[in-house]
């Protein structure tokens, strides 16, 4: 099948530089997008269905017009990639930063166009330093020729663009924590409505994208939403990068059409389970969504199809529970992550997920009472979407719940032993 | 209105507001932390949750915040619901998994918001097994006591102390469930408004260490609805008493006056009221030796002095009407002056004639906050009326305030609204001396001599309106700010003048006059708010009483012989050679203070009267408001009302019309009958005649416990309680049920609501005026007022004309400083520096300098320095204060320790 995003991406994952991107065809999508009037750009990613890879799954177009457009409009407006890839399991958005680094400083660019922002960042994980690096360096080649800066190749249009390493906590990648992140102030979630398209850096217009759904962008420009849409084997635009960790034979990731079984991935791609384990479940797009098991494996990997099973599409970017794994084990490591990234503000995060945390501790070390996996349920319910100021806590919560389904007998042989039967 | 429906019923509800505070107007008991009507929404806490229906068929509904919920016509929601019930109890649950349960040591025990929602949503046991997160607390000084373990993340401390109160060294610490709120190292909290956390903080984590001194549960608290005495705003305050001591002062909500919050001086300034310097029996001076004497004695002692003398009385700012009033019959209006320096007295009946005669309207401190351009002109406000710097601080958002409803932004949705503006701040000038602490939220700020000050003032007015009087020698940059002051506040829609007599600069209140008189005849609703030094300075300025120094002259020629000083300290009114000179010649001296004073030591005979708690009086604001202080407790001793004695020496000297003084009602009906200006005064409380149902209001909380023993030691019959025919209140828990009109509220307690947020339930509606409006009388009205919103522009007979011309230039000297006074919201006020808490705040005597200065007198930070000025030689420690005007130094008055030199004056500084 046709590679979109990695085709650039080198076996070696060496820089591609702006010579090498633009023999590919790079700054294409910018040229032809500087011809266009911004709301023909935003309608044509609208046709596309093309949807926020950050794990919201939001209507890239839908999100791009509710933007104040015209001279009414509060200026400078703002565009920020979220690059900050804290989901745990989730690496797909630094493969497209290390192997191709100028596909996003276009889709940047273009993104920054349509919605008329004279101002881009890339909120970028701390760690990323090799990301960083080669951000940097294609954001001054860019500059150099034209793509960026005052007048974009000879344009009225004019982007400054600038990379911002995080401070580094899990909140920083939520739409608004990064907001607020950028502004030098705590990370924490800011209240919606208002939306950043209205009111957001700076209490400006913006709009904060994930660096894989930006990557997309300049394609949908130059080869239209129809042949986007062709990409996919459903109803969700484009092709999906798909990853894997955990015991199989080959982690990894793949750029695959959208709706892709989760059977393919795991079986042709990761190459099945290592010998000598087997499959028990998985977490389809990173941390916080809903295990999935055998019963599963059929399911299309889109935004649609996922949930219909009870879990999410995420990240795209699965973790897989073997049998040599406690799976207790496997959520206490979660949800410590989750209980420490909780920024404090909202009290069913805060609370809940502590009180999870130690719960979960008390049984893997043999201390568990059976009124704790009640008590584990109340909080899954408690945290649920609606519930809480964001969504770190639902999303913290669903492996949690999920695995209390999946796996309740795992957590029974825990309290009823009084050790963890994986533990010798 | 807008229709909601909640559990099934319809209400009509106001627009703007959130469902949760229109649920609590309703009278529905919702459970609530992070909200506070004064901060608005953040959805943090999550406790407010309800149900919400899309529609009359939806019978499932979601989960919803009602704080964050706009109300919006149709809205269903259910309080009742299940599932919302069952939600708010486990948010309680989690609050409360690492909280101490300490309730019985917990000061906040018995007023706690956290107890009072545990109770509401019916959380009950504990199924937490694990560890506690525990923290280490903070010594933030005198005022506030730190306990973080108590703490349950709502936010509202950070909220209040950085976004409201403007204050920088309280901040949320780390993340998770270990969110530690305090200060980055141990210290004293530096905002003066600091003390409202006490309230603010839903439970034990900030509370009042001046109580724990002397600690008593809220029960068991005798309370009177009170004024604060220690500047001339008057807040509304509830003081609490328990075996004959004030325990602690919180703020008693007047939606017109200081709302939810008190300064600092105004909460812990009251302990001066348990000072052992108090005068508790009248005291004869014979030979040198004072001796104490019963209050019949004393009389007729006094009353020999009065009879044969020619007398003359000095009334007190710091005194009620009454007691001025009562001063002044005894003495005769020809005879009573004013006991304030000359040119403050001056000043006083200056600012009055301008409020009285003028346009502009003095604004409440609600109306300032609304205020949307400010000029301040030559007072530093935070210093000299704080609660005043806190409503101007909230003024700098009305501007920005047109972007956020211009995005559709409700303006209780804080955070949000906080975002969508960032760092903008409506158009605010501070003009002063020196650096203020309002000057963070000031557009522009103008260091200044009082007379530059005064120029820059008659420039903005002469750019407003061309025909005030223009200014001379203006420099382009002073012109050019002044036409940027005039320009925004012209744009404005209520644009405000703040100034004052703190600078004794006439031609300042000339020129904010000036000011707000320009733009009304342009037809804007300006208003002009002066400061007032004490907390009865325009009561006493209404009398119009003879000038102080006049009453030399009087002793001097022979006119009187005798002076009876009504609670004043002379020594803090002149310089002490003077009132020396003044006391020396008087043959008798009859002094009525509740404090020990340099004047006390020289009486005859002392009276001793009875500061704010234990009487009632009347006091007027600096906004012209008339309003009550009710007595919170019989004092021990000899201790009377001023206005008390005085009738009894009206009686004594056979005046008998006095006789018919038996209360505080009576002596106002015979103000309000002999002075127009007080004809209003009486309304400013119910008679002593009130009752609701035939009954009293009780001073004591119906469960206020020990009345049967507390005195038990002593005796064990039980004694009555004390009768109180002067007012409508009883020293007793026995009294109405209901709840008594707004002026009489001894204490805001409603069943199920022990906490101060009880307030919710006497208001008519969140946040806005108390049931039956807000207490106080405004006895100050312009004659000519521009309304707000009214028809623009004054008709022809309404052209008040402008007031004085601007001074000359100033002149910096290079070998002299213009010594102005600076003031200290902990120190400079002659009653609350008495108390051991602001006396610990309270800073050491000193002269401020700015760098340039010290260079040029050879003299360095903490350097001793010789400061001659007016005659007298001061020797003073050196404060760099950089910013202050060219050429002008500052000296702390008030402060214990700093003689009265009459600043501003010209001073040499030199190194000893």
């Amino acid at each position: 099948m046709e590679k979109v995003l990695t085709k650039n991406v080198r076996p070696d994952l060496s820089y591609v530089d702006l010579k090498a991107y633009e023999a590919s065809g790079g700054y294409q999508g910018l040229r032809k997008a500087l011809t266009m009037a911004p709301a023909e750009i935003i309608d044509e990613v609208k046709k596309s269905n093309l949807r926020g890879r950050g794990g919201g799954g939001f209507p890239t177009g839908v999100k791009w017009s509710l933007v104040p457009m015209g001279g009414d409009a509060l200026q400078p407006k703002y565009l920020a990639a979220n690059a900050d890839e804290m989901e745990p399991g989730t690496f797909k958005d630094r493969l497209l930063m290390e192997g191709d680094p100028h596909q996003l400083v276009e889709g940047m660019a273009v993104a920054a166009y349509a919605i008329e922002a004279s101002v881009a960042y890339v909120f970028l994980r701390g760690e990323y330093q090799l990301s960083e690096e080669r951000l940097r360096r294609a954001i001054a080649e860019a500059y150099e020729q034209h793509y960026l800066g005052k007048n974009v190749l000879g344009s009225n249009f004019s982007v400054e663009m600038f990379v911002h390493m995080s401070g580094g906590r899990y909140m920083c990648g939520e739409e608004t924590g990064l907001l607020n992140a950028l502004e030098g102030k705590r990370a924490n979630p800011r209240t919606k409505p208002p939306y950043p398209a209205v009111s957001g850096l700076f209490g400006k217009p913006t709009i904060v994208q994930n660096v894989e759904t930006l990557c997309n962008v300049p394609y949908i420009v130059t080869n239209g939403a129809d042949w986007f849409r062709s990409l996919s084997l459903t109803q969700d635009g484009g092709t999906k990068i798909y990853g894997a960790s955990g015991k199989v034979k080959r982690p990894g990731l793949w750029e695959l059409p959208m709706g892709t079984t989760i059977r393919e991935i795991l079986e042709e791609h990761a190459g099945g389970m290592r010998d000598g384990v087997k499959f028990r479940g998985l977490l389809p797009g990173g941390a916080s969504t809903d295990f999935l098991v055998e019963e599963h494996l059929d399911v299309k990997m889109d935004f649609t199809e996922v949930q219909k099973v009870g879990s999410r599409l995420g990240t795209g970017t699965m973790i897989v529970l073997d049998d040599q794994t406690c799976p207790v084990g496997m959520v206490l490591n979660l949800e410590h992550f989750f209980a420490q990234e909780s920024c404090g503000w909202c009290t069913p995060c805060w609370s809940g997920l502590s009180w999870a945390e130690k719960a979960l501790d008390a049984i893997e070390n043999g201390q568990g009472q059976s009124a704790d996996l009640d008590h584990l349920s109340f909080i899954c319910k408690i945290c649920a979407p609606g519930n809480t100021f964001c969504a770190l806590a639902p999303g913290a919560v669903e492996p949690l719940q999920s695995a209390l389904k999946y796996f309740r007998d795992d957590f029974d042989r825990h309290i009823g032993e009084k050790r963890c039967p994986w533990k010798a | 209105m807008t229709k909601i429906f909640v559990d099934g019923r319809p209400f009509d509800v106001p627009e703007n507001q959130s469902m949760l505070q229109a649920c609590l107007t309703l009278g529905f008991d919702l459970p609530y932390f992070c909200w506070h009507p004064a901060l608005g929404s953040v959805g943090a806490c999550r406790q407010c949750a309800v149900k919400q229906y899309r529609d009359e068929k939806d019978s499932r509904g979601r989960i919803v915040m009602s704080c964050m919920t706009p109300v919006a016509e149709g809205v269903r929601i259910s309080i009742r619901d299940a599932e919302s019930v069952s939600f708010r109890a486990a948010v309680i649950e989690g609050l409360m998994q690492s909280h101490p349960h300490d309730c019985p040591v917990c000061d906040e025990g018995g007023e706690c918001h956290l107890q009072d929602m545990t109770v509401m949503t019916g959380h009950a046991y504990r199924r937490y097994r694990f560890s506690k997160r525990t923290f280490r607390n903070q010594n933030l000084g005198p005022l506030v006591n730190h306990e973080m373990n108590r703490c349950i993340q709502c936010y509202r401390c950070v909220r209040y102390y950085r976004e409201y109160a403007g204050g920088h060294d309280l901040k949320e610490f780390v993340l998770r469930n270990l969110v530690y709120f305090g200060r980055q190292n141990d210290g004293v909290l530096e905002n003066e408004f600091a003390g409202n956390l006490v309230e603010i903080c839903p439970t034990g984590v900030f509370t009042d260490k001046t109580l724990k001194q002397h600690y008593t549960r809220k029960w068991d608290l005798q309370l009177a609805p009170s004024v604060c005495v220690h500047c001339g705003i008057g807040c509304n305050t509830s003081p609490g008493e328990r075996y004959g001591t004030l325990r602690r002062i919180v703020n008693r909500y007047n939606g017109e006056v200081n709302g939810y919050f008190l300064c600092d001086r105004g909460r812990f300034g009251y302990e001066f009221v348990n000072s052992p310097e108090r005068l508790r029996q009248p005291r004869l001076q014979k030979g040198g030796q004072g001796e104490t004497a019963d209050g019949p004695v004393a009389l007729v002692h006094a009353r020999k002095l009065l009879d044969g003398g020619k007398v003359i009385g000095i009334g007190s700012p710091r005194a009620s009407l009454e007691a001025n009033f009562a001063l002044r019959t005894l003495v005769g209006q020809e005879r009573f002056f004013a006991g304030v320096e000359d040119e403050e007295h001056r000043l006083t009946a200056r600012m009055l004639e301008i409020l009285r005669s003028g346009l502009a309207r003095s604004p409440s401190l609600g109306e300032i906050e609304k205020a949307d351009a400010v000029l301040v002109l030559g007072e530093d406000v935070t210093q000299t009326a704080p609660r005043m710097a806190l409503s101007l601080r909230q003024s700098v958002r009305q501007q920005p305030f047109e972007l956020v409803d211009k995005l559709q932004i409700p303006r209780w949705l804080d955070h949000a609204a906080r975002e969508a503006v960032q760092d903008a701040k409506g158009p605010f000038f501070v003009a002063a001396p020196h650096p203020t602490k309002l000057d963070d939220v000031a557009a522009a700020t103008y260091r200044a001599s009082p007379d530059d000050l005064a120029r820059l003032g008659f420039a903005v007015a002469h750019a407003i309106d061309s025909s005030a009087p223009d200014v001379p020698q203006l420099t382009d940059g002073v012109r050019a700010l002044a036409g940027r002051i005039a320009e925004a506040l012209k744009n404005a829609k209520r644009p405000l003048v703040v100034s004052g007599p703190s600078l004794k600069c006439e031609a300042l209140i000339q020129a904010a006059a000036n000011v707000a008189w320009a733009l009304c005849r342009a037809g804007k609703p300006a208003a002009l708010s002066f400061t007032a030094p004490e907390c009865n300075t325009l009561g006493l300025g209404l009398m119009a009483a003879r000038p102080l120094g006049e009453a030399q002259q009087a002793l001097k020629s022979g006119e009187a012989d005798t002076i009876v000083i009504l609670e004043n300290d002379l020594y803090r009114r002149a310089p002490r050679e003077q009132v020396d000179a003044l006391l020396a010649s008087a043959r008798h001296l009859i002094v009525l203070d509740y404090l020990e004073t340099s004047t006390t030591h020289k009486a005859e005979v002392v009276f001793p009267s009875a500061p704010f708690a234990e009487c009632e009086g009347t006091f007027i604001s600096n906004e012209g408001r008339a309003q009550r202080a009710f007595q919170v407790y019989v004092p021990e001793g000899g201790i009377r009302a001023a206005w008390q004695w005085l009738r009894d020496l009206l009686i004594a000297s056979g005046a008998n019309g006095a006789a018919a003084w038996q209360g505080v009602d009576d002596v106002l009906k015979t103000l309000a009958g002999s002075l127009p200006a007080f004809s209003a005064v009486p309304q400013a409380a119910p008679s002593a005649a009130f009752r609701m149902a035939g009954e009293k209001v009780a001073r004591e909380p119906h469960r206020y416990s020990g009345r049967t023993a507390m005195h038990a030691n002593i005796n064990v019959s039980e004694p009555k309680p004390p009768d109180d025919p002067e007012s409508p209140l009883s020293f007793s828990m026995e009294g109405v049920s209901e709840q008594p009109p707004p002026a009489l509220i001894p204490f805001f307690w409603s069943p199920g609501w022990n906490s101060i947020q009880s307030v919710n339930k006497f208001q008519q509606e969140i946040a806005g005026p108390l049931r039956g409006g807000d207490p106080g009388v405004r006895v100050i009205e312009p004659a000519k007022p521009t309304e707000p919103d009214g028809p623009a522009g004054p008709d022809g007979n309404a052209r008040a004309d402008f007031l004085g011309a601007p001074p000359a230039v100033f002149e910096p000297q290079p070998d002299r400083v213009l010594l102005v006074p600076i003031y200290h919201v902990f120190g400079s006020d002659e009653t609350s520096q008495r108390a051991p808490a602001i006396r610990e705040l309270t800073p050491k005597p000193y002269v401020a300098l700015d760098s340039e200065a010290a260079r040029r007198f050879g003299l360095n930070d903490g350097d001793l320095a010789e400061v001659a000025v007016n005659g007298a030689v001061e020797r003073l420690p050196v404060k760099v204060r950089d910013g202050m005007a060219a050429g002008v130094a500052g000296l702390p008055v008030g402060l214990p320790g700093i003689e009265n030199c009459r600043l501003p004056a010209w001073a040499r500084i030199t190194r000893p």
